[in-house]
């Protein structure tokens, strides 16, 4: 079922950028990429616990602030090791200049 | 004084279980704090700055084989033997350090091509090695956790001294390449290349060997050590730079803590030597933000000198600074150095650390 819930103001994220956004006692990192469209991932990188958001956004690319593991962030899409397994994405939808994502 | 436990680097025995159970294994370390709009300029990838020094590097590996050749037979043929070697079996790590990272280049493709020839050069098996080096970063001589850690405590200084000649790595590196071609990866290994990996590692030490076999195949055609001087044994004879800067990384300083200023060592390097070992004399920033390129390594040491130890002025300096603590080690392995910090810098913090630096006090 799906659970919308505000993540951000559109401006709070810089163009190819990311941002960290802590809800229920989870994490996630919510994107804008260069075509200044909006995503969202699980926080955490799914190799060893560093957060996503610290990282670099290269085009539609996440790279790992540890290990430099790099993700699809559009799609979850892990991209060759050290990450093996896809990253976890979430709807995310703009509105009244707010970031919204569904977490459900 | 209380008796330290004896060290124990296997991946899978005591010292392994005893840095999971205290909470030394993939800790959280210690950053300087350096504002996201910075972090993101200097983590910025261009392919430019390497696909220079790559050009350069190939066309002096190039120039240097032809030397070798040509000269042939004659004394002239040292010089392009010492530039050659260096070149090969020195150089080779920082390009396979920085394309393991892939860090150096924007495009992904340059970063493998030059991760994979890297590799090759130095006998590692590239899936294996991607994987011990993600190792090194997440537990950073962390004893039982870190699979590069260069000098053991009690370190063995001959074994050390034998670094310098390749011939210890070349023992090492050649026989585990075969091992891996027959499919057997040892418990270590197992123990940091994910089992979904494993397979790829046996393939990529075959390649290595088909390239070998074909590289022993022609110098006997031939009758000539040529191939064999550019192809394997500059492992041998080029390795002693990689191993004079490498070593200083984390050689006497502090071992299973989690900050990279107490294990870690940055040291101003001549030009020549930053351009064979692609910037990381400044290894506790590139230890403390893995995410920033090679050149922009020297940008980042300006940034964040004010919170970390003073760099060694010279790799003279640096070795000068160990060999005390080398010979101490011998007696009391829980000796090492412990890098005074400017009162700019943040304090260490406690945990993990005060025990150590306690009985490092006591001796």
């Amino acid at each position: 079922m799906a659970e919308w819930i505000e993540a951000c103001a559109v401006d709070d994220v810089d163009e190819e950028d990311v941002i960290r956004f802590d809800h229920g006692g989870r994490t996630f990192a919510i994107y804008r990429s260069p075509d200044d469209e909006f995503f969202a991932t699980d926080g955490f990188c799914t190799h060893e616990k560093a957060h996503l958001a610290d990282g670099l956004v290269m085009d539609d690319i996440i790279e790992c602030p540890k290990h430099n593991g790099r993700f699809n962030y559009k799609t979850g899409q892990a991209k060759g090791a050290p990450v093996c397994v896809n990253l976890k994405t979430y709807p995310v939808k703009v509105e009244a200049g707010k970031v919204m994502i569904d977490i459900g | 004084m209380t008796m330290a436990k004896k060290r124990d680097y296997s991946l899978v025995g005591e010292s392994t279980r005893r840095a999971i159970e205290t909470g030394l294994a993939s800790a959280e370390w210690y950053h300087t704090d350096v504002a996201r709009k910075t972090m993101k300029e200097l983590m910025q990838r261009t392919d430019g700055p390497a696909i220079r020094d790559t050009i350069i590097w190939f066309a002096a590996i190039l120039g240097s084989a032809a030397g070798i050749v040509w000269f042939w037979g004659s004394w002239w043929v040292v010089p392009f033997l010492f530039v050659y070697g260096v070149l090969y079996g020195s150089s080779s790590d920082s390009r396979w350090h920085e394309c393991g990272h892939g860090t150096a280049f924007r495009t992904r493709w340059m970063s493998d091509v030059v991760y994979h020839i890297a590799s090759f050069m130095l006998m590692r098996n590239p899936v294996q090695w991607r994987w011990s080096h993600a190792r090194h970063h997440t537990d950073t001589i962390i004893v039982g956790r870190d699979a590069e850690i260069a000098v053991m405590r009690p370190p063995d200084l001959i074994k050390a001294a034998l670094a310098f000649t390749g011939i210890l790595d070349f023992r090492y590196s050649l026989p585990t390449l075969v091992r891996q071609a027959f499919g057997k990866l040892s418990d270590d290994e197992k123990s940091y290349v994910p089992e979904m990996e494993q397979h790829k590692a046996v393939i990529a030490a075959r390649w290595h060997m088909v390239v070998y076999a074909a590289t022993i195949a022609v110098a006997i055609a031939l009758g000539s050590w040529i191939p064999l001087v550019l192809i394997g044994l500059p492992r041998l004879y080029g390795t002693w730079h990689m191993v004079t800067t490498g070593l200083l990384q984390h050689i006497g300083l502090a071992d299973n803590v989690t900050d990279h200023r107490l294990n870690t060592r940055t040291v101003y390097m001549n030009p020549i030597s930053r351009f064979i070992y692609w910037n990381m004399n400044y290894h506790v920033e590139h230890h403390m933000f893995p995410m920033v390129p090679y050149h922009a390594l020297p940008k980042l040491h300006e940034l964040i000198k004010h919170d970390l130890p003073v760099p060694n002025p010279s790799m003279w300096h640096a070795y000068r600074e160990v060999w005390p603590v080398l010979l101490r080690q011998l007696k009391y392995e829980d000796y090492y150095l412990k890098r005074e910090l400017p009162p700019t810098a943040k304090p260490y913090r406690g945990e993990f650390h005060d025990l150590d630096i306690t009985a490092a006090a006591a001796e």
